[in-house]
């Protein structure tokens, strides 16, 4: 086979989605960030809702995620996001809204606008990037940090007397009344970025169909915070956080 | 046909006027004295004829970024609160300033600090007129004395709102949000149509359409350079707010010979003391700043060049008339009275505070 026909349309096994632009990513190699929010671009366009959709980024390391996807953006104030999206979505009804956010952002500072939208089956979509850390700030310890886990403020790793517990904020979703679809992915594997990009794209349709709140969490990597290299960061979030973090759907309302 | 003249609280004036105003959302958390804003919205129920949106939030700090979220989406929105949950609102309001975004937000004061008390104040003076938030903005700021103001001060902050994409602010207090009052309600004005809404706010997060840029609402920018000419782009158009929107109200000044300065309730009580000292032969007039922010400077360092002596009368400890001052640049003397904590003077005591601090 030749060049030529490598390169044929019939060939083709992926292709950039026409809604990430050419901006460079500020990502560190090995996060997963890049990952999911391709999957995002391309659920949209294959939604065909280039032109009605609305994403909320977050305060932290996603906080630039409106360089990347060439939609309509509001950046929130930290944890915000949630109560940025109600808003929108109860306006513009036909619109599909999103919010994008880590930890810190959601299960922290944000707990009251996460769990009280969720509650009110909000119709949106809410994408929760679980690294464990604050990547942005350099490191720090996060709500979903795991017990004996090391960061920049538990240097001596996460203990519960002086730290607490780290949260399942999914799994509290999932009791709640107002959700529809409550599913923990990841993005470290082909088959799980395949998964994940079934599981956002359901959310999103759920949001459109008037169904209820959607939560999907993406157990990530944070290989800067986590000071490994990516392949090790992925190795060790699969030996780590999936065994506290269980992923798989919660919920799923028909 | 007649105008209906109806009576009502000031809170229930600024729910009907809002739906009247075609206002498309209310986002808002109960505090006393400010409830009967969204109790009144709840019993009539303006999604079934207008459309508009009527939630109640979690929090006064969820309501501000719905409010943050739906005016960034070009939406006309507002939420009220009173003094503890508008010092909830001041990240918020930072936002929405640097973002440059149009809303109305209500605040019907009571006294602080802390949890303070329920009853009237105006001690919310500076966090309202000199920024309240982090970064260099200002609210405009509107302080209506009376329930037909409550009414009328709707559209216009949402008007002077979108033409300066900035946030105002009505600054009442717990008088005029609970005192009942004829009121004529403004003319109605149909929410705007998706077209007119995106002529009107091309910056707007409607979902982009193929042939434009995206729309990003957003208030980050780390390049120090940037951030700077943002800036000064917000304090030009803050400079324009000072030449073009200051408002105020001029009573029985023409032949004073003392000048009361008095906002929102403590004008109305500050109205009757200046009648009393007159029928004692007392020539005093009374200026009554609509605009706290813009504030009147210009009519005040005028009045300093005819008058004896000002007294700034305030439901506080004395914070206006450090405005005052600076607008008189020590011309004449400029006094303070001013009660505390809820309470609310008798006009007698302003005609004594009168006459044993400016007079003499």
């Amino acid at each position: 086979m030749n060049r030529e026909d490598i390169i044929k349309p019939g060939n083709l096994v992926y292709e950039k989605p026409v809604l990430m632009n050419d901006n460079d990513m500020h990502y560190c190699p090995g996060c997963s960030h890049g990952v999911v929010h391709k999957l995002i671009a391309e659920i949209i366009e294959e939604m065909g809702m280039s032109e009605k959709t609305i994403g909320i980024s977050p305060v932290g390391c996603a906080v630039f995620m409106y360089n990347y996807i060439d939609i309509d953006w509001q950046e929130a104030a930290h944890g915000r996001a949630p109560a940025v999206a109600t808003a929108l979505k109860r306006l513009w009804p036909d619109r599909l809204v999103f919010s994008y956010q880590g930890d810190g952002d959601l299960a922290c500072i944000g707990t009251a606008e996460t769990i009280h939208a969720l509650n009110r089956g909000e119709n949106i979509t809410i994408i929760f990037i679980n690294n464990a850390i604050y990547g942005m700030t350099g490191g720090q310890m996060a709500p979903t940090t795991l017990m004996g886990m090391k960061t920049a403020t538990c240097p001596y790793g996460r203990e519960p007397e002086l730290h607490g517990y780290p949260l399942k904020i999914t799994e509290i979703a999932a009791q709640l009344e107002g959700t529809a679809y409550v599913t923990r992915q990841s993005v470290e594997t082909v088959s799980a970025i395949r998964k994940a990009k079934k599981a956002i794209r359901h959310a999103f349709e759920n949001s459109m169909a008037g169904k209820g709140s959607n939560l999907v969490e993406i157990v990530s990597t944070c290989s800067a915070g986590w000071k490994m290299t990516p392949e090790k960061a992925n190795k060790w979030m699969e030996d780590n956080m999936c065994k506290y973090y269980v992923l798989g759907d919660l919920k799923d309302v028909e | 046909m007649a105008e209906e003249v109806l009576l009502m609280k000031g809170n229930e004036a600024i729910s009907h006027a809002a739906i009247r105003c075609g206002c498309d959302g209310y986002f808002g958390y109960p505090i006393t004295p400010q409830s009967e804003i969204l109790e009144t919205l709840a019993l009539v129920k303006p999604w079934e004829t207008t459309g508009m949106v009527v939630l109640q939030a979690e929090s006064e700090v969820a309501s501000i970024n719905m409010v943050y979220g739906g005016a960034g989406a070009g939406k006309m929105v507002m939420t009220s609160s009173s003094s503890p949950g508008i010092s909830l609102m001041q990240e918020g309001l930072s936002y929405i300033a640097g973002a440059e975004l149009p809303c109305l937000v209500v605040n019907v004061q009571r006294g602080g600090p802390g949890l303070g008390t329920i009853q009237p104040s105006q001690s919310d003076y500076f966090q309202s007129c000199k920024g309240g938030g982090h970064g260099d903005y200002h609210l405009i700021v509107l302080a209506p004395n009376s329930v037909q103001e409550m009414a009328d001060f709707v559209g216009l902050a949402f008007d002077l709102a979108f033409k300066y994409r900035n946030p105002a602010m009505i600054l009442a207090d717990g008088v005029i949000g609970q005192m009942m009052e004829k009121v004529v309600l403004p003319p109605v004005r149909p929410r705007r149509t998706e077209q007119e809404l995106i002529e009107q706010c091309p910056w707007a997060t409607v979902g982009k359409p193929k042939n434009r840029k995206p729309n990003i609402i957003t208030s980050l920018e780390l390049k120090p350079e940037a951030m700077e000419i943002i800036n000064l782009r917000i304090q030009a158009k803050y400079r324009q707010c000072e030449a073009e929107e200051v408002r105020y109200e001029e009573i029985d000044c023409d032949d004073a010979e003392y000048l009361i300065v008095a906002f929102g309730s403590c004008a109305r009580i500050a109205q009757k003391s200046m009648e009393i000292a007159r029928a004692e032969g007392i020539k005093v007039g009374m200026l009554r700043p609509i605009t706290l922010w813009p504030f009147p400077t210009k009519i005040i360092a005028e009045y300093a060049k005819k008058v004896k002596g000002i007294l700034s009368v305030e439901l506080n400890a004395g914070q206006m008339v450090e405005d005052i001052r600076l607008a008189v640049e020590g011309k004449v003397p400029v006094e303070f009275f001013g009660r505390l904590g809820g309470i609310v003077p008798d006009p007698d005591e302003v005609v004594e505070a009168l006459k044993s601090k400016i007079i003499k």
